[in-house]
């Protein structure tokens, strides 16, 4: 299968776990990815915050280029960038789009976040297949965040008061994923840098919930939640006066180890709170 | 003589609602926004004050607010709400307004972190978080005040981290449509 690919700027940088984790099990599963050539950045939060007309033209000239190729499905691992294509892919078919001074070219392909196009059930069934080490025993709570689901006028998500895209996929996998009341809390995002007080009392609530409910860790498919829950736990543990150890694993990366693929144990080795007591604990490491 | 009356600018929900549609005057304030909001211990007015100050043409008070500013876009207000009021878009085109109007922003930081981000971006058409994050801390303010209160230490550590851990790229991938980006951005006046 041949899928076209925009990766967006931080899995070029600071997500590159998520990025190869992704490379990982897509040749694994013989899913050949097209990047679109020469996309640029979508314009993330910075732009539709103080340049609404720039956050569309931005991704609309990505959409175009994404019109030139002939795939009818286009993967996008950051849920923002996946968040401002669709509005982009929306606006620019509104009886408004003469606001902005760029048309789509061409037919899009349908635009996937990458989770949910791994959770459709022909995409679950080939993950099973290859599965060889069930991650039995790993309870989980799967963490969605915001931009993959809303607003659902724009993502087109029907359960996104309660998605189980990653549920799904977990429990494919043989882990346990634990229902949890905050799947779609947001986690402050790009607040990180300007007012991390805020992340710290968001994602100090979510741990303290994964905990509640007896989670071992934490699966995400954003780099951006993966990011705040993974690179702060311990200054937030201190915030809150708590000791969190909370692993934050890509969906991606736990594909991954279950389906042995080659490079687990270099993405892994990527993230700042420990990601391979918990999987040796559970018998679940194989690797040297 | 009633004292400090206030004056409506009747203009602004017009001149809001012509960058719309987020559809403010069918708020019946039911306060679904603010009651599912996750910042409202960061702000200074409430979702749904915002919105009803909007209506009554309270120009200054919602351009100048912390609200705006600390609206994380989590999108939870524009799902919920019951008359399709697109609150967290309106935050973000109250923002705008702001920073065209030259109305200082109280959370400078936050305002500072948009325009370095879309500035690196300019530069090469995609992000470069090796500079970009550098550029912000130093800009904002941001790396001084970490300074002064001590969690530099810390700060330092994790850039170390990351920076082994081969997560900060040394060169940036820059773009053939530079230009074209360029050209987006320029657009509009970045303060």
């Amino acid at each position: 299968m041949k899928v076209s690919y925009y990766p967006g700027c931080s899995l070029e940088g600071t997500a590159r776990d998520y990025a190869e984790s992704i490379l990982g099990i897509c040749a694994s599963l013989d899913i050949q990815l097209e990047e679109i050539p020469d996309w640029n950045c979508c314009g993330a939060t910075a732009a539709h915050s103080i340049d609404h007309r720039a956050s569309i033209e931005l991704a609309g000239r990505t959409l175009n280029l994404a019109t030139k190729l002939p795939n009818s499905d286009m993967l996008v691992p950051c849920p923002m960038c996946f968040n401002r294509l669709k509005t982009a892919a929306w606006a620019l078919n509104q009886d408004f789009a003469n606001r902005y001074a760029i048309n789509l070219q061409g037919a899009l392909p349908r635009i996937w976040d990458l989770a949910n196009f791994f959770a459709t059930e022909e995409m679950l069934q080939s993950t099973a297949k290859h599965i060889k080490k069930p991650l039995e025993g790993l309870k989980v709570v799967c963490y969605y965040g915001c931009m993959a689901n809303r607003p659902p006028e724009i993502t087109e998500a029907t359960d996104f008061e309660n998605p189980q895209a990653l549920d799904r996929i977990m429990e494919s996998l043989g882990a346990t994923a634990i229902p949890w009341p905050y799947k779609t809390d947001c986690c402050g995002a790009s607040q990180v840098l300007s007012r991390p007080d805020i992340v710290s009392r968001l994602v100090g609530k979510l741990y303290d919930m994964a905990q509640r409910v007896g989670a071992q860790a934490i699966v995400v498919s954003c780099q951006m939640c993966q990011a705040n829950l993974d690179m702060h736990q311990e200054k937030i543990g201190a915030d809150w006066k708590r000791n969190f150890s909370l692993p934050v694993y890509y969906f991606s990366e736990l594909i991954g180890l279950a389906h042995n693929v080659t490079g687990v144990e270099r993405w892994l080795r990527r993230h700042i709170t420990d990601p391979f007591t918990l999987l040796k604990q559970l018998n679940l490491w194989n690797n040297p | 003589m009633p004292q400090n009356t206030l004056t409506p600018d009747y203009h602004f929900l017009e001149q809001v609602e012509t960058t719309g549609p987020f559809q403010a005057s069918a708020c019946y304030q039911c306060r679904k926004c603010t009651n599912g909001c996750p910042v409202t211990f960061a702000m200074d007015i409430y979702p749904d004050a915002v919105i009803r100050l909007v209506i009554l043409g309270q120009r200054q008070a919602v351009l100048g607010c912390e609200t705006i500013w600390v609206c994380a876009a989590c999108e939870t207000c524009s799902t919920r709400c019951p008359n399709n009021v697109k609150i967290a878009e309106l935050m973000d085109c109250l923002k705008e307004m702001a920073v065209q109007a030259g109305v200082p922003s109280p959370q400078p930081q936050i305002l500072a972190l948009h325009a370095s981000f879309l500035k690196n971006v300019k530069r090469w058409g995609r992000v470069f978080e090796t500079i970009f994050l550098p550029e912000y801390f130093l800009r904002s303010g941001e790396l001084l005040r970490k300074w002064q209160t001590g969690t530099w230490r810390a700060e330092m550590r994790l850039s170390w981290q990351m920076t082994r851990k081969k997560r900060f790229p040394m060169f940036p991938k820059t773009i053939k449509g530079k230009n074209e980006v360029r050209k987006i951005l320029a657009r509009r006046k970045q303060k």
